[in-house]
């Protein structure tokens, strides 16, 4: 379905996507996961033709970014980052118009508008100005707007941005309706690990332009190679005692707490805590953001920029 | 041709959108309208109690002006709609556009022909005061009447979306347009006759497209223009053409992000 090779866009001096190398499969979920500024926007305008890349290219649906947009863009479908609909005109008006734009056959028009919006739950809104629309309509709506015209690869940019947490769960749940009623590709870009985790069936983890690891989200967690154990240690005299033990694969300290990679955490946790006295004891399978901590982590350390606590707490949230 | 529906049917979705846009933002169409009555019944009467003018047949600076204040709100209306190229695009809705499979040129066109007809509308009721006030209309002048309105409409609305185009802010677009408007206002002969002006001025004012408009304006309702109507309406066209053709060009090298 997408095929991207040596993909690379350069702005003065930055580099915002690095010699991007990457196949989706059809019927996939793909999701480009990765902090804000990591080139998963500048991907996606890429492959949508809105951005001309600085060298590579890339095939969607068979078609050349470079030399057939105009057919690359008659078999996508698109949800920005922001919404993008018209908020003078209603729901009902702004897919109109886009299934004039999409060349939506009149016989077809009508019905595919009315099924569009009923997929996204917004028939019964139609005609009011979509000015009135909450956060999560407008994001619905988009996502309707997106399916007019029965894309065979759908690109939604950062779905759930700024939606609070109800409005995401149904945003959740329309996207995997989405994925079971029309069968298609999608490439959804977010820095939400539990929203790639819950969505995905393949990640492909982004920072500063590169791919830095790509498989399912359970290869990615399994490839950490054991459970996150966060202790308090009364005192810190023991700390160096712990790195040195076989089973621990990592250690990082977090606000006081010391937070370790361990392997079989269920086995090992007692004999830490025969080398440390410790006022708590927490441990926990590891999630999506602990496997980009630990990639960014290392990436840091070769670039040698940034603090690894700084990029903790903007991405741990 | 399949292809030659669908690019009609591009055009009017697109224009579609803007009319009823248009028709929605009932304050803007107030706004606009009053500016030009204001010039119309407090300029034109003010100055009409003290100006004489030996020249145009006599008929009064209020009837002189009003050809002029016609076009005036054409120019105005037309210029500024290209600060709707920066909305689109401060909105994302321009973004929502450029990624469906419709060509810059026709999204071009449809943005211009949305500028034609608010500038229509507003120049209709301006027409319709005018029988108020006893402009002596005929059919046929007022078919004239709207000719100029459309071709000296598509000229401004393709300027004002090419200025649009290269902009960023809103607040840079109404700077650069207001060096514009102002000048193409002044410059068309609208307020006073363009017979007996000093020769740069003159010079000045036969580079400005509306003095065309002004000028076949007062052949179509007063019976009175500097040349013969078919000769403005020429020149119009020629300026339609020019500042089309740029505006496309500008629409095409526009960055979509």
């Amino acid at each position: 379905m997408i095929k991207i090779t040596h993909l690379t866009k350069r702005y003065e001096g930055l580099l915002a996507v690095d010699d991007i190398n990457l196949e989706i499969g059809q019927n996939e979920v793909f999701g480009l996961l990765g902090p804000n500024g990591a080139g998963k926007t500048t991907v996606i305008h890429m492959l949508a033709t809105l951005l001309k890349p600085t060298s590579g290219t890339a095939l969607v649906n068979g078609f050349d970014i470079i030399a057939q947009p105009a057919k690359v863009r008659s078999s996508i479908g698109i949800v920005f980052q922001a919404p993008s609909s018209d908020d003078m005109l209603t729901g009902y008006e702004n897919l109109k118009i886009h299934a004039f734009l999409y060349g939506v056959p009149s016989y077809d028009r009508e019905k595919r508008i009315q099924s569009v919006l009923d997929l996204v739950g917004l028939a019964e809104r139609q005609h009011d100005q979509v000015k009135k629309y909450s956060g999560g309509m407008r994001r619905r709506l988009e996502i309707a707007r997106g399916l007019l015209h029965r894309p065979t690869v759908m690109f939604l940019d950062e779905p759930t941005l700024g939606l609070d947490p109800n409005s995401r769960g149904m945003m959740w749940e329309y996207i995997k309706k989405l994925v079971k009623e029309e069968k298609m590709t999608i490439i959804l870009t977010t820095h939400y690990m539990e929203e790639a985790d819950h969505l995905c069936n393949r990640i492909g983890i982004i920072d500063e332009g590169k791919i830095i690891a790509l498989d399912s989200p359970l290869n990615l967690k399994k490839s950490l190679g054991g459970d996150i154990v966060k202790i308090r240690p009364r005192s810190w005299k023991a700390l160096e005692n712990i790195r040195l033990l076989p089973y621990v694969r990592k250690v990082e300290i977090v606000d006081g707490d010391v937070v370790m990679l361990v392997e079989n955490a269920k086995k090992n946790i007692p004999d830490i805590l025969r080398h440390v006295d410790s006022e708590y004891v927490e441990f926990r399978s590891p999630d999506l953001n602990d496997v980009f901590l630990k990639l960014a982590s290392k990436n840091i350390k070769e670039s040698g920029e940034g603090g690894f606590m700084e990029r903790y707490a903007q991405y741990g949230k | 041709m399949a292809s030659s529906i669908s690019v009609f049917e591009k055009v009017y979705a697109l224009w579609l959108r803007e009319f009823k846009v248009f028709l929605r933002e009932r304050s803007r169409l107030v706004a606009s309208t009053f500016t030009p009555l204001l010039w119309l019944f407090v300029i034109g009467i003010g100055f009409g109690s003290v100006a004489t003018l030996t020249s145009e047949g006599g008929v009064g600076y209020q009837k002189f002006i009003f050809p002029g204040i016609v076009c005036m709100s054409v120019i105005f209306t037309s210029v500024f709609f290209g600060s709707y190229v920066i909305w689109d695009r401060k909105f994302d809705f321009l973004k929502s556009v450029m990624v469906a499979p419709v060509s810059r040129g026709t999204i071009f066109v449809g943005k211009a022909l949305g500028g034609m007809t608010s500038s229509l509308l507003q120049a209709a009721i301006l027409l319709f005061v005018g029988a108020i006030i006893g402009m002596p209309y005929t059919p046929y002048g007022i078919v004239e009447a709207i000719v100029i309105v459309l071709l000296l409409s598509f000229a401004l609305t393709s300027l004002g979306l090419a200025i649009g185009s290269y902009m960023q802010s809103l607040e840079g677009f109404q700077l650069i347009v207001s060096f514009v408007v102002f000048p193409l206002f002044f410059l068309s002969g609208a307020l006073f006759p363009l017979e007996n002006l000093p020769p740069w001025l003159s010079i000045l004012t036969s580079f400005d497209p509306a003095t065309y408009g002004v000028s076949a304006m007062r052949s179509a309702v007063l019976g009175v223009g500097s040349r013969p109507f078919p000769l403005d309406t020429l020149l119009l066209l020629v300026y339609a053409i020019a500042l089309g053709t740029a505006g496309i060009y500008s629409f095409k090298r526009m960055k979509a992000v």
